[in-house]
């Protein structure tokens, strides 16, 4: 029973399953180095998947190579260097900050200031009462409106 | 509110549109190799079945095929027929054995055909790992003068030969 | 035979839908009141013809009819009838069948609810919602219909319904998600049909306000219960991973949050008319994005459904259609629509336009990352993958940055207020939440990013509390202060809360979540921070359709025993499939996990012990939202009387049809 589920273990190629490495780091810092490492590299075989989080064998293989790679002194970026050589960006869910990326990385910083220079635009900008003048109907009908609703609007609700 | 303002949400999904429509013709699992147009890595691995060791330049001198195989990988008896087809044809094929056993491998190789010029033994998978690869079969062309052309993830036949590999060959003479 | 009359059903109900869109929209235009009139029946119709084909599936699927393809493809004569029920919608076809059953539930609730609503106004809506639901059930009926039949070749037996899938998470998150996610249809359809009258009134706001909000509330809730189930089905702890086919519901979930608060505005002030449309529209846009998305096979995630061309290119198009349309109509008659900004710039206006703009960023961003990979494979310029490193790092300063504005909000008045009159409001609160930020500070050790998740949460929270105090005095007593505060006010305070619960667990939880995975033996204990785990035994675990290895684990901390948790490793008979069942224990302030890796040798396992404090507060953060959102919708306002509705806007009552 044990060997059957041991060798299916083996052989399965599953996403989402737990999978739990015993490594032993002779060093606190490379353990919380290795766990972030491990969620940052993908698996090159599976659905979206990291390889701390992938029973495949290649990610296996991986996590192997990155506990070795860290024992051995190699900086996180070395790292990411050696398996990007290998397997492309593709392997990188943190993809790098370069000039093909750059957009990626800068694009919620630029959305975010055309946004805030389009709040001070309408609301400075427009205060002044430079608008276009309503139709007359209905204007009147969101007088009626408002007139209708006094006894329950408060300017704070 | 200016006239085009008020048109850029539909332009801008109409580009994404096309990004979608052109999506659907890709496939986001294909993973070309990362060493495309990178030299094949240097390597020191034993032969299958032989005492003795074989090297990069060993097997760099013409355009072949690096087939990585293993006696585990179901799809790589699918495909061997066909690697056998091609060996016929002339076409230099270099076997990889992947994270494998000896005894098995040679047992296979005795059962099935051997298309093979030779077979390098990766047991720990180290060439493997260096060549990026993520799971057999996986088919590398390798060109002349010892640069990866190409790569192949899955089952080798007729269809992906003609289509992808074969041009690699054309200008050889087999 | 069975089978055949829910194919049938399908037809017919397609045939009907393509009538609710056509037929009504015409008697729009060309005011013809008995075709507008039509509207009620056609869409009961829709609804009554899709929900026989869904129980006839639903049939086929308890009676373990394998002659039904998708039957024999997800399901098993052993399976628990529950899951068997639930199985209608564990893949692509059922799952289609369970969007347009929903979308045409939401019909019928429109046909229901809308008896204040002029008849123009209805019919336009029912009919926008007849041509989606159309869409849906064509493509249904032409790419993927659910009553395929193997015949002859009926197997005897089924190939289970993946045991991943065999939860009752598959029970409830779907339909609830769905819920959302088609409801969004409601707005949407309010905003095409204003678009398409050429005139937006504040009736308008508020007749779309309360279908909004229920429609955000299910989505809330049916994302929560995907984090949930994901927490504790998949066996290492996460809750959410940044998966495309999660962003596909969190993107809508995000603009939604956007329409609701411009709907506030638009209905109270008349004002951001023209914005409060686009939101609309891009909710469901959304939506419709992230059905395609999921099911077009464009993205890899391990939520897709199988992919297939021929499907994504029917969606696409309907997409383009739908979405494009709509855009094309909004770009033509936004003029028609738009108000005029006639509010100072320090006023609730400007703070709820604020949100607005952040959670349009925060949406844009996440399809930014999304699409990224796509983008970038579509252009030559390579493989790339984007997961949650990015998107944690661009997305949680936007939530941060959003909350000072939220503390803000409530205490802000309409139209123009003054920075001291507002400081003299929020001031105490601010200074009891920098005292908390400063103590949370210092019993973290220093931890910046939860002295600030408890300045922000905290001021959040005592700025509600306090809010609500200013509010209610001023009466005789406090239960008569707090009566006069209306629903919608209790809705926003709860939902607001929800949020502040949220951040602090998501904070907490990543600053000081532990995790340690160990080599054990039975009879051996680890230690996890203050908690130690004993391996106590090691049985056989035995299902009605799996077995395996059950490991039981005896928690304590320094009081003494905590509890026993069971962490199992099960194999499916059908699938061959392994899988991991954590064992949890929830609290209120932290859960503990368990789960078994891989057998080693010596009788040992490879085990994973994590200890994550405050990881339910996020979910019930969700849940305080689901509830927010629910609770505005019995404000007085939404049952306002005919007459008022009918003369304010200037036309005759028309009756809407029984």
């Amino acid at each position: 029973m044990r060997c059957l589920l041991a060798t299916l273990l083996l052989l399965a190629i599953l996403p989402a399953k737990a999978v739990i490495e015993t490594y032993e780091f002779s060093d606190p810092s490379l353990q919380s180095r290795y766990a972030s490492l491990s969620q940052e590299l993908r698996c090159p075989k599976c659905q979206n998947q990291n390889i701390a989080d992938s029973n495949a064998p290649i990610s296996r293989d991986l996590r192997a190579i990155l506990y070795a790679q860290l024992e051995a002194g190699a900086t996180d970026d070395e790292i990411l260097d050696y398996m990007v050589a290998r397997y492309g960006e593709f392997v990188r869910y943190r993809p790098a900050v370069d000039a093909a990326t750059a957009w990626l990385w800068y694009g919620p910083l630029v959305l975010l200031l055309v946004a805030v220079v389009s709040v001070f635009w309408v609301v400075r900008g427009r205060a002044s009462g430079t608008a276009a003048p309503q139709a007359n109907a209905e204007a009147l009908a969101n007088l009626r409106e408002r007139l209708a609703e006094q006894d329950e609007a408060d300017t704070r609700d | 509110m200016s006239r085009l303002k008020l048109f850029l949400p539909l332009f801008a999904f109409l580009a994404l549109g096309v990004l979608l429509w052109r999506g659907l013709a890709l496939d986001p699992a294909a993973l070309p190799s990362a060493l495309v147009g990178r030299p094949l890595p240097e390597f020191e691995l034993p032969k299958l079945g032989e005492p003795t060791s074989v090297a990069r330049a060993d097997v760099v001198g013409e355009t072949a095929l690096l087939n990585v195989w293993a006696t585990w990988c179901y799809s790589c008896r699918v495909e061997h027929p066909f690697l056998l087809q091609l060996a016929d044809r002339g076409i230099p094929i270099l076997g990889l054995n992947y994270k494998d056993e000896s005894d098995p491998a040679q047992k296979w190789l005795a059962q099935l055909g051997d298309p093979y010029r030779l077979v390098i033994e990766d047991r720990e998978g180290r060439l493997g790992l260096d060549l990026g690869v993520y799971g057999a079969p996986e088919t590398y062309v390798i060109g002349a003068d010892g640069t990866v052309k190409y790569r192949h993830v899955g089952v080798l036949d007729e269809a992906v030969w003609a289509d992808r590999l074969a041009p690699f060959f054309d200008r050889v003479e087999p | 035979m069975l089978p055949e009359f829910g194919h049938l059903s399908l037809i017919l109900a397609f045939v009907l839908a393509c009538a609710t869109g056509v037929l009504p929209m015409v008697g729009a235009w060309r005011k013809n009141a008995a075709l507008m009139n039509l509207s009620g029946s056609l869409a009961s119709g829709v609804f009554v013809f899709t929900a026989l084909a869904f129980a006839l599936l639903a049939q086929a699927f308890l009676t373990d009819d394998f002659s039904v393809r998708i039957v024999a493809a997800n399901s098993n004569s052993l399976l628990p009838e529950a899951f068997k029920f639930a199985a209608v919608w564990g893949n692509h076809e059922g799952s289609l069948l369970l969007w347009a059953l929903i979308l045409s539930g939401w019909m019928l609730a429109v046909v229901a609810f809308s008896r204040g609503l002029p008849l123009p106004v209805v019919a336009r809506v029912l009919a926008v919602m007849g041509l989606i639901a159309a869409g849906f059930l064509a493509f249904s009926l032409f790419t993927s219909s659910p009553f395929e039949r193997l015949l002859p070749g009926t197997p005897l037996e089924g190939s289970d319904l993946n045991p991943l899938l065999q939860d009752p998470g598959l029970v409830i998150h779907p339909p609830i998600l769905y819920m959302g996610y088609v409801g969004l249809v409601v707005p949407f359809a309010f905003a095409i049909a204003a678009l398409l009258g050429g005139q937006l009134d504040v009736s308008w706001a508020r007749w779309s306000r309360p279908w909004t909000n229920v429609a955000w509330a299910f989505l809330s809730l049916g994302i929560m219960l995907g984090s949930w189930w994901a927490y504790y089905e998949l066996g290492w702890g996460g809750w959410w991973f940044w998966d495309p086919v999660e962003n596909a519901s969190f993107m809508p979930w995000l603009v939604a949050t956007a329409l609701i608060h411009s709907l506030a505005v638009t209905e109270k002030r008349g004002v951001f008319r023209a914005w409060t449309v686009l939101l609309a529209i891009a909710a469901f846009s959304l939506s419709l994005l992230g059905t395609f998305l999921v099911r077009s096979g464009v993205l890899t995630s391990v939520h897709a459904f199988a992919a297939d061309p021929e499907r994504g290119v029917f969606i696409l198009i309907f997409l383009a259609l739908v979405v494009g349309g709509s855009l094309l109509l909004f770009a033509l008659r936004a003029p028609q629509v738009a108000s005029s900004i006639d509010h100072q710039p320090l006023s609730r206006e400007t703070l709820l336009l604020i949100n607005n703009v952040i959670f349009a960023v925060s949406a844009l961003t996440v399809l930014l990352g999304t699409l990224f990979p796509l983008i970038m494979d579509a252009v030559g310029a390579g493989k790339y993958s984007v997961g949650p490193p990015y998107f944690n790092a661009v997305f949680v300063p936007l939530m941060a940055l959003l909350v000072p504005f939220m503390v803000l909000g409530p205490a802000t008045r309409w139209k123009r207020d003054a920075g001291r009159r507002i400081w003299q409001e929020v001031r105490i609160p601010a200074a009891v939440a920098v005292t908390i930020c400063v103590m949370a500070a210092y019993l973290s050790r220093g931890n910046l990013w939860v002295a600030l998740a408890a300045l922000l949460s905290g001021w959040l929270l005592l700025g509600l509390f306090w809010d609500v105090h200013l509010r209610s005095k001023g009466r005789s007593s406090l239960s008569r202060g707090l009566a006069q505060l209306s629903p919608s006010y209790w809705g926003m305070c709860l939902a607001h809360v929800g949020f502040a619960l949220a951040i602090l667990g998501a904070t907490v939880l990543t600053q000081f979540g532990d995790e340690r995975d160990v080599r054990m033996e039975v009879g051996e204990t680890a230690t996890l921070g203050d908690y130690s785990f004993r391996f106590a035994t090691l049985e056989q675990a035995k299902g009605s359709n799996y077995d395996g290895d059950r490991g039981v684990f005896v928690v304590s901390d320094s009081a003494g025993l905590v509890t026993t948790l069971n962490a199992e490793k099960r194999r499916y008979f059908a699938s061959n499939q392994i899988m991991t069942e954590a064992g949890i224990d929830g609290g209120l302030l932290r859960d503990l996990f368990v789960a078994l890796g891989e057998p080693l040798e010596g009788d040992a396992w490879s085990v994973r012990l994590q200890h994550k404090p405050l990881i339910r507060w996020i979910w019930a953060g969700a849940i305080f939202m689901a509830l927010g959102g629910l609770v505005t919708v019995a404000d007085r306002r939404y049952r306002s009387r005919k007459a008022r509705v009918a003369s304010a806007s200037g036309q005759d009552a028309m009756r809407v049809p029984t």
